[in-house]
């Protein structure tokens, strides 16, 4: 099977300071990958590299197009990248303002994607906005509410109908649960766990909540000082990591 | 060939030290090549550096550094604000050109070369050899929903106008229907999209013209331009589609059942009356003897 995305050393550096550095993984069609580490290990560094909102030093970012198979997404033309990021990527945001329109409706929100790509029928997008609205779990009474007026958990999910309603491939998010109570994440993490087999997304999630990836994430990989420094099966590094800092992280002194 | 001082009879002493239509010839050189780039990529917005002008901003100061850049002393100048030629707006920049440009003037559409207005097309259809010049408050359609000009710009560039038919959608959700009535988003020929200007979207259909169409906004610092026989489609949904709306009642003056109405109200009984937001149009039709509901004929109205 062909990987769906094939990442080859990836390097940013802020200056001097490492950003990430040497970072290779390949990700398969269906895979969910988690990305933990303490805070400034460059989880965020790296996403960004992979989702062509940062431009990294060096490396290559292939991904399989449906159009032309392995393209790397670092040296393609920035109309076909944007292109990408609103068909076939989706990016949830830890802070749901940087990944919504705060003054346009939850459904103008979540019809957008359908619109940047040439839906022309109202009556179709606002149908496809109520049901995304509904299959996260928002009532179709709040579709012409903005989202200033949604609690924070509600937010979350609206900006994940938001990146789901175009059926991308590839979904890249940052600490989504972060931020929100444990109540409202566990809802959260449920919600997105059905999503990703009902949909057989392929995902790429960062997190510092080792609760997250064990739900979620098929395999892990371990960030320290913008390196990494273990990756195996979610469930194998969990219960036997190799890394002793993995293996501090896991013994919990490190969790957040 | 700017006029020298002696053959401008309507010029009085304090403007004497002016250059013909007021701006200096590097910056008018500077404006036209602004249009002419603007004419080159129809709908796209040419940065220019807009030049202070004795009126401030808000009174049309883009569209009077267009105009002053576009006239030559041959022109016959018009000048239009909402469709009429006498209010305080439209009478001061006439004004101002008479004395800076010595420019003959006119009324009468049909007798002008360089039209500028503001919020109206004019009725009667424009030819080729005539200029119609916009004044713009705001040049950037898609500002209502991305503030970041660096944004915008990357938008148009890579024509990613998603966004605009966002606009429309919300639109339709909280009125039923897509009420936007004035500056209502047009693609030019299907390439970019474009504000033009507040003209109520009655008047869009009319900018697929046989006149040259050019937009200055003068706090912005932008020119734009549409070139004769130009496509313009504004933008809608398949099951909204756009309609050039107006008030359902013919003039009460001219009894015209095709032009753009103004609502006016006449007593303190809220009586009111349907006239032509085109005040020369109207005229035209009284002189050729069409009556209105609440219209008397010409002469004795004249009287
Ligand atoms: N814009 C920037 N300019 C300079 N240095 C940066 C910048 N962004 C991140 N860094 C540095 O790069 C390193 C990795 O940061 P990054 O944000 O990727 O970490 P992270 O793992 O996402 O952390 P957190 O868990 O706190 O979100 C850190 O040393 C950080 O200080
Ligand atoms: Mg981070
Ligand atoms: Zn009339």
């Amino acid at each position: 099977m062909t990987p769906l995305l094939k990442v080859q050393n990836i390097q940013k550096l802020y200056g001097k300071r490492i950003g990430c550095t040497d970072v290779s993984f390949d990700l398969y069609p269906g895979e969910v990958m988690g990305i933990v580490g303490e805070s400034g290990s460059g989880k965020s560094t790296l996403l960004n590299c992979l989702a062509g909102h940062l431009a990294p030093d060096a490396g290559e970012v292939m991904f399989d197009t449906r159009a032309e198979g392995m393209k790397d997404t670092v040296t393609m033309s920035e109309p076909e990248r944007r292109m990408l990021s609103r068909t076939d990527w989706a990016f949830v945001h830890q802070h749901a303002r940087d990944g919504l329109r705060m003054n346009v409706s939850a459904g103008g929100n979540v019809g957008e994607r359908l619109m940047a790509v040439g839906a022309r029928h109202y009556g179709d997008i606002r149908d496809q906005a109520i049901d995304w609205l509904g299959r996260v779990e928002i009532q179709e009474s709040r579709v012409d509410d903005r989202p200033t007026q949604f609690s924070g958990g509600m937010q979350q999910r609206l900006q994940i109908a938001r990146n789901l309603v175009t059926g991308p491939r590839l979904v890249f998010m940052d600490e989504p649960t972060g931020g929100l109570d444990v109540s409202v994440q566990a809802r959260l993490l449920d919600l997105l766990r059905g999503l990703v087999r009902e949909m057989g997304l392929s995902a790429i999630i960062v997190t510092h909540d080792l609760a997250v990836v064990r739900l979620l994430a098929d395999r892990l990989m371990v960030m320290k000082d913008g390196h990494v420094v273990e990756t195996g099966l979610t469930d194998q590094v969990l219960d036997d990591p190799q890394h002793a800092y993995t293996q501090l992280l896991v013994s919990s002194v490190l969790q957040v | 060939m700017a006029l020298s001082g002696e053959n401008r009879p309507y010029l009085d002493h304090s403007m004497a030290d002016y250059n013909f239509a007021y701006l200096d010839e590097q910056t008018k050189r500077m404006i036209r090549r602004a249009i002419l780039k603007g004419l080159a990529i129809p709908g796209y917005q040419v940065p220019f550096a807009s030049r202070e002008m004795p009126m401030p901003y808000g009174w049309g100061t883009g569209g009077v550094q267009v105009t002053a850049a576009a006239l030559t002393p041959d022109d016959t100048l018009k000048v239009i604000d909402q469709g009429a030629d006498d209010t305080t707006n439209a009478v001061s920049i006439r004004k101002f050109f008479e004395k800076t440009a010595g420019v003959a003037t006119t009324e009468e559409t049909g007798q002008a070369s360089v039209i500028q207005t503001r919020h109206r097309i004019p009725e009667e259809d424009l030819r080729e050899d005539q200029i119609l010049v916009y004044q713009v408050p705001i040049p950037e359609p898609l500002r209502f929903l991305e503030p970041s000009e660096v944004e915008t710009r990357k938008m148009h560039s890579l024509e990613e106008y998603g966004l605009m038919h966002v606009k429309l959608y919300e639109d339709i959700s909280r009125h039923g229907a897509i009420a936007t009535a004035y500056a209502y988003p047009v693609k030019v020929e299907g390439r970019y999209v474009m504000d033009p200007s507040p003209i109520p979207k009655f008047d869009n259909p009319k900018m697929e013209m046989a006149a040259i169409q050019l937009f200055g906004a003068g706090r912005e610092q932008r020119i734009y331009a549409v070139p004769p026989h130009t496509q313009v489609v504004s933008l809608d949904f398949d099951d909204y589609p756009f309609e050039a709306s107006k008030a359902d009642a013919p003039c009460d003056l001219c009894g015209a059942e095709d032009s753009y109405l103004d609502e006016v109200i006449m007593d303190d009984a809220g009586t009111r009356m349907f006239v032509c937001s085109d005040t020369d149009y109207c005229t035209g039709r009284r002189k050729a003897g069409h009556i209105g509901a609440q219209g008397t004929a010409f002469e004795e109205d004249a009287a």
